[in-house]
């Protein structure tokens, strides 16, 4: 049985969120597809609204707090991505953004990501679409084509949307996810690029100077 | 141990009285600093480089030049000089000029530069900074060490029999310190060369310089430059001081709220704790930088900024006087304990001319041998 990092990512203001609910709806169902295929899933769920702070001033100052570098680095070592952003004003809210904007550009390239999105009513649904799936495509993640939008009505009854209920969707946009996930290798513990070792074997410098023999 | 400061120099609004310097008064507050920095026992004044406002130092060996004049004692460096965005037949002219001028009080820390319209301003492409800098520190290097030098390379015209002038004083170059926030590069050249290595050190965690610092000692040692605990670090560092620690928080929160860099951002406690900055006592300031060594090892050189913010220059004396006479004395002493015969000094010129001598009467040596 092999295994998989899986990072939940949930941007919700207030405790407990509808979109913390969601996000927690999406990972277990992600868990669930993942060990029908064999996998174990770690799950890891970030609480975006714990580290507002540290975002903001990691914009500020250019540094990432230890507590916010550590989450970071969980982000860029994960196999698959959840994430969850409420709508504000027909997008995805500024805490979700000041995350992607401090995150490293190359961090998802070639993560398999799942979005979800929720909002008051289903008049924003389309959001995912024209809005949080580009910020994933300038990233050169994989966000995997079904985008779960959960409006506040979903929550009400076993019904909500009549034509698909959340539930459906949810475990649709979950077996994409699981299936990107399984199919491809584990990603490799990152490497340190302080650690000596990551610079081989003594040629590196000649390498960098492109042939120059230095000195 | 090297104990020096570091300048940026802003043009920065005293947020406690709403005035801003002039262009003309910074600059010669700088000078006044740099002469109050001798005066008070330091051993290094050093200026940063930059070509946009609210900043003035654009051309350091000018100001450089013109303290030297003014100084018998203290080493004049750069923090940093931009290698990626200056000709390097132009550096290697001015810091030799420099150098005499001076009587060898001079070093040097390469930087990349701060700001990415910089690149452009000046022909380059930010894309290939790290390259620029590999391949321009590269032929800065021969310049000062070989008379004639044939080069090609990427970035700029190609050299044929160039002799860059004057010589470097006793053919000595000007010592070159590394300096480096993030770049493991940067860590990877100095240590190549056998330089210096400064980490900036003040506007991140202690444990990313660790790392930094950590890899750079360790490829230095894999150069065979000497020993992981050999190479010669310089750290940043930044204190605002009063007798009563208390007071000196209330006088210093205003210029902290409303620094440029991280005004308006984490708190003055949040970032002391996670950064060098320490706002206190003597004491306090004393204790927090005697355990520098704790982390990065024995270094070389220690240097402050202290002159930022829009503190007024009367303050800024004040605070050279407390650190002149209060701190750095304790420093100098708690650092030499146990600090082993192995770990070499900082460098200066009379120290390296000495060195150089001596390797070449060892060479003349052998070759009479044979």
């Amino acid at each position: 049985m092999s295994e998989r990092r899986i990072v939940v990512v949930t941007a919700g203001l207030s405790t407990p969120s509808s979109s913390r609910l969601l996000a927690d709806r999406l990972s277990s169902a992600v868990v669930a597809d993942l060990a029908a295929r064999d996998v174990t899933a770690v799950v890891t769920t970030i609480e975006l609204r714990e580290y507002a702070r540290d975002l903001m001033d990691n914009l500020i100052t250019g540094f990432p707090s230890l507590r916010l570098e550590s989450m970071l680095a969980d982000v860029a070592a994960a196999d698959g991505l959840v994430v969850v952003s409420p709508i504000f004003s027909t997008s995805y809210s500024g805490l979700f953004k000041t995350f992607i904007d401090v995150l490293d550009p190359q961090a998802l390239a070639g993560v398999p990501v799942l979005i979800g999105a929720n909002a008051g009513t289903a008049r924003h649904s389309l959001a995912i679409d024209y809005a949080i799936r580009p910020l994933f495509a300038y990233l050169h993640a994989d966000a995997v084509p079904t985008g779960v939008f959960a409006a506040s009505s979903d929550w009400g009854d076993a019904g909500g949307d009549a034509v698909r209920p959340l539930q459906e969707r949810i475990d649709r946009a979950a077996e994409e996810l699981g299936d990107a996930v399984a199919r491809r290798t584990p990603r490799p513990t990152p490497v340190d690029p302080f650690d000596p070792a990551s610079f081989g074997g003594g040629s590196s410098m000649g390498n960098m100077i492109g042939g120059l023999s230095g000195v | 141990m090297q104990f020096g400061i570091f300048t940026v120099g802003d043009v920065t609004t005293d947020p406690t009285t709403g005035r801003t310097p002039t262009e003309h008064e910074r600059i010669k507050a700088m000078v006044a600093i740099a002469l109050k920095a001798e005066e008070v026992g330091l051993d290094v004044f050093a200026s940063g480089e930059h070509h946009n406002p609210p900043f003035v130092p654009s051309s350091p060996t000018t100001m450089l030049g013109y303290i030297a004049a003014r100084t018998e004692r203290i080493i004049l460096s750069t923090s940093t000089t931009l290698i990626t965005t200056n000709d390097p037949v132009k550096i290697a002219e001015d810091f030799a000029m420099l150098q005499h001028l001076a009587d060898g009080r001079v070093d040097v820390m390469m930087g990349r530069g701060n700001t990415g319209p910089v690149y452009p301003w000046f022909g380059k492409d930010i894309r290939q900074g790290v390259e620029l800098a590999l391949e321009n520190y590269n032929l800065l290097h021969r310049l000062w060490r070989e008379d004639y030098v044939d080069w090609q390379g990427r970035f700029r015209t190609p050299l044929q029999g160039f002799q860059s002038t004057p010589r470097p004083l006793d053919d000595v170059p000007p010592f070159v310190w590394h300096g480096s926030i993030r770049t493991p590069e940067i860590a990877e050249q100095a240590a190549f060369y056998g330089d210096g290595f400064f980490a900036n050190n003040i506007f991140w965690p202690k444990e990313h310089f660790m790392r930094l610092i950590g890899l750079y000692r360790q490829r230095f040692e894999h150069y065979g430059h000497g020993r992981a605990d050999q190479a010669i670090v310089g750290l940043g560092g930044q204190a605002f001081i009063r007798k009563n620690s208390q007071d000196a928080v209330t006088e210093f929160r205003p210029y902290f709220d409303n620094a440029p860099v991280y005004g308006h951002g984490p708190s003055l406690e949040d970032f002391t704790r996670q950064t060098p900055l320490t706002v206190g006592s003597p004491q306090e300031v004393i204790d927090r930088y005697a355990s520098m060594r704790d982390s990065f090892g024995d270094y070389q050189r220690q240097l402050f900024l202290m002159d930022h913010a829009g503190l007024p220059l009367k303050t800024v004396l004040e605070q050279l006087d407390i650190l002149g006479e209060e701190v750095v004395p304790v420093l100098r002493r708690e650092l030499a304990v146990n600090r082993p015969e192995t770990v070499p000094d900082a460098p200066t010129h009379a120290a390296r001319v000495a060195e150089a001598l001596s390797s070449s009467a060892e060479e003349s040596e052998e070759g009479a041998r044979v």
